[in-house]
């Protein structure tokens, strides 16, 4: 792919994660040109001052509709933006849409200039969120941990059990009663604060 | 038979009561839908999934779905109005500063809005006198009601919304925290936000929506049109089953419940308490603890509010052409026209005859000639600031 280096990025994104991916993948493909906004205060007057050809927004962001206003002719609009997707291509619009990425650009730009950077974004948008689902198990997995941890102190306290019996006890209960070993934690710690 | 899979979208807005309460309270369920609500952070985010299919309807702004039938600045769509979620409902907010400023220079009743758009021009003369910034005022959307009601307030005055003031879109949880901090000195916007800057003490609610437009088309039940073509049994149910959620919601005897449902954190996520002063149309608007009450606050189905009414439409065209985001054409307004279908509405609750009251009553602005929607260039040659 030949990048046209000559483009000047903006990404809108509040996640300093998602941006860098962004970000690097956008150089790696030969934009060099690339500007990362994480503030949304005056997100126009920051936008009109860099001046992009492109802008990419996530769709989580409520600033969104704050870029619709570049559409409006008005007197504070010098550039005429329109969404990237015209009328004849719908399934880009609803790949990127699924992926959680808008895309801007500058009237007048060809679509197949900007195909290439928006199906750069959809990948690394879906990478991200891959990223991210792993991230919240882990840290599932880790308040599941706490959360064990301290049901065995309970038993350990209550029972005069050591920590390897009490353990043993959480767990073959978990199975008796087919539920998950955090949710008989759960019960423990909840029974024991109700009771305290 | 298995229930109809449908997907919603909505804005944790107060005007969203009837689509959430027809779902949450199982008035969907009992036609046979099973509704997953999603909720959305943008008007955008709302068009677009709509338009691309991955809703089957949404809780859309007014004017948006006119829009995305013109392809005014986006996507064409083109969509159709079975439902009038909300008559009304918005309010004009401003900051403490500004609020003694206007007082300071009214000559009349603080109520009426052409004593408060004549104050304002005298605000804002006296600032640009002293060399002061422009006032700046936040609203919702560019295809939005709040747009609309705040440029015809202000336009009645004298004030110019283009040229006098900056008028800049802000989301609405925005809104408040944007005033506190002096980047806009004033907004309009739905409830619950007007409320959530006077309980904080940085905003006066300087005037109900129903102020400036005694019956406005506000939120709509919105649909792809070639959808309602494929899926009419479906439209049908899902418009009776908000027709029931509406009559729920407007008996105040279900209001305490109502405002329950509403306020859940995955609905609208604030309050019961606030949500409840807008559905009984009796609002704090200082932060001194003076009260209003407007029965024409917000209108979620009763007096007929429910009933799409083409002639709304035609006004929110009208506004469209006025401030330059729409060509006037006779083919575009029989568009924007046809976007809310009565026929729809009427075919669902077995109504076949229009209720009482002609297409007259629509709209009741406080001030201009009676709205004509079959002579929109006659009725917009009666006000002076416009966009050519």
């Amino acid at each position: 792919m030949t990048a046209d280096s000559s483009f000047k990025i903006v990404i809108v994104d509040e996640s300093p994660i998602r941006a860098a991916i962004l970000n690097e993948g956008l150089r790696d493909a030969g934009f060099t040109s690339v500007e990362h906004i994480s503030q949304m205060h005056n997100l126009l007057a920051r936008i009109y001052e860099l001046d992009p050809d492109v802008i990419l927004i996530d769709l989580e962001n409520p600033s969104r509709d704050i870029l619709e206003q570049m559409f409006q002719v008005s007197r504070a609009v010098r550039r005429p933006i329109a969404m990237f997707v015209d009328q004849s291509d719908a399934a880009s619009i609803q790949e990127s849409v699924e992926a959680g990425v808008s895309a801007y650009i500058v009237d007048g730009l060809k679509k197949e200039r900007i195909k290439p950077i928006l199906d750069l974004c959809i990948s690394r948008f879906n990478a991200f969120a891959k990223l991210q689902d792993e991230l919240d198990r882990t840290k599932s997995a880790l308040e599941d941990r706490k959360i064990l941890d301290r049901a065995k102190g309970v038993l350990m306290k209550l029972k005069g059990l050591n920590e390897e019996e009490a353990y043993v006890l959480i767990r073959s209960t978990a199975m008796r009663e087919k539920k998950k070993i955090g949710d008989i934690a759960q019960s423990i710690v909840t029974a024991a604060e109700l009771l305290k | 038979m298995t229930d109809t899979p449908l997907c919603i979208g909505f804005i944790p807005l107060v005007d969203a009561s009837a689509l959430i309460v027809a779902v949450d309270k199982g008035f969907a369920a009992a036609e046979g839908l099973d509704v997953t609500l999603v909720r959305e952070v943008s008007w955008s985010n709302v068009r677009d999934k709509l338009n691309i299919g991955l809703f089957d309807a949404a809780h859309l702004l007014a004017p948006v779905a006119i829009a995305s039938s013109l392809g005014l600045a986006q996507v064409k769509s083109p969509i159709v109005v079975p439902f009038t979620l909300g008559v009304n409902g918005n309010a004009i907010t401003v900051s403490s500063a500004l609020h003694t400023a206007i007082m300071g220079e009214i000559d009349g009743d603080p109520f009426d809005p052409m004593a408060t758009a004549k104050a304002l021009a005298r605000v804002v003369t006296a600032r640009r006198k002293a060399g002061q910034d422009p006032l700046t005022f936040g609203m919702t959307f560019p295809f939005s009601t709040h747009n609309y009601q705040l440029r015809f307030w202000m336009a009645a005055g004298g004030v110019d919304p283009d040229e006098d003031v900056r008028l800049i879109v802000l989301p609405p949880p925005y809104m408040v925290d944007s005033l506190a901090n002096g980047h806009v000195d004033a907004f309009c916007v739905g409830a619950p936000w007007n409320s959530i800057a006077v309980d904080r003490g940085v905003g006066h609610i300087l005037h109900f929506g129903s102020d400036i437009l005694a019956r406005a088309a506000e939120k709509v039940l919105a649909v792809r049109e070639p959808w309602s073509r494929d899926n009419p049994l479906v439209l049908a149910k899902l418009t009776r089953a908000h027709a029931r959620a509406a009559d729920f919601i407007e008996d105040p005897s279900n209001r305490m419940e109502v405002s329950q449902v509403l306020a859940r954190p995955d609905r609208i996520g604030v309050d019961a308490e606030v949500i409840r002063r807008t559905l009984d149309g009796r609002l704090k608007i200082s932060p001194d603890g003076t009260m209003r009450e407007s029965n024409r606050y917000l209108l979620v189905g009763r007096e007929g509010a429910a009933r799409p009414d083409p002639v709304q439409a035609a006004w929110l065209f009208a506004q469209m052409v006025r401030w330059g985001q729409a060509r006037y054409s006779s083919e575009a307004l029989t568009t924007a026209k046809n976007v809310f279908r009565p026929d729809l509405y009427g075919a669902a609750l077995g109504q076949t005859a229009a209720p009482q009251g002609g297409e007259g009553e629509a709209i009741d602005a406080f001030t201009g000639p009676a709205f004509d929607a079959n002579d929109i260039g006659a009725h917009l040659a009666a006000f002076p600031i416009k966009r050519r």
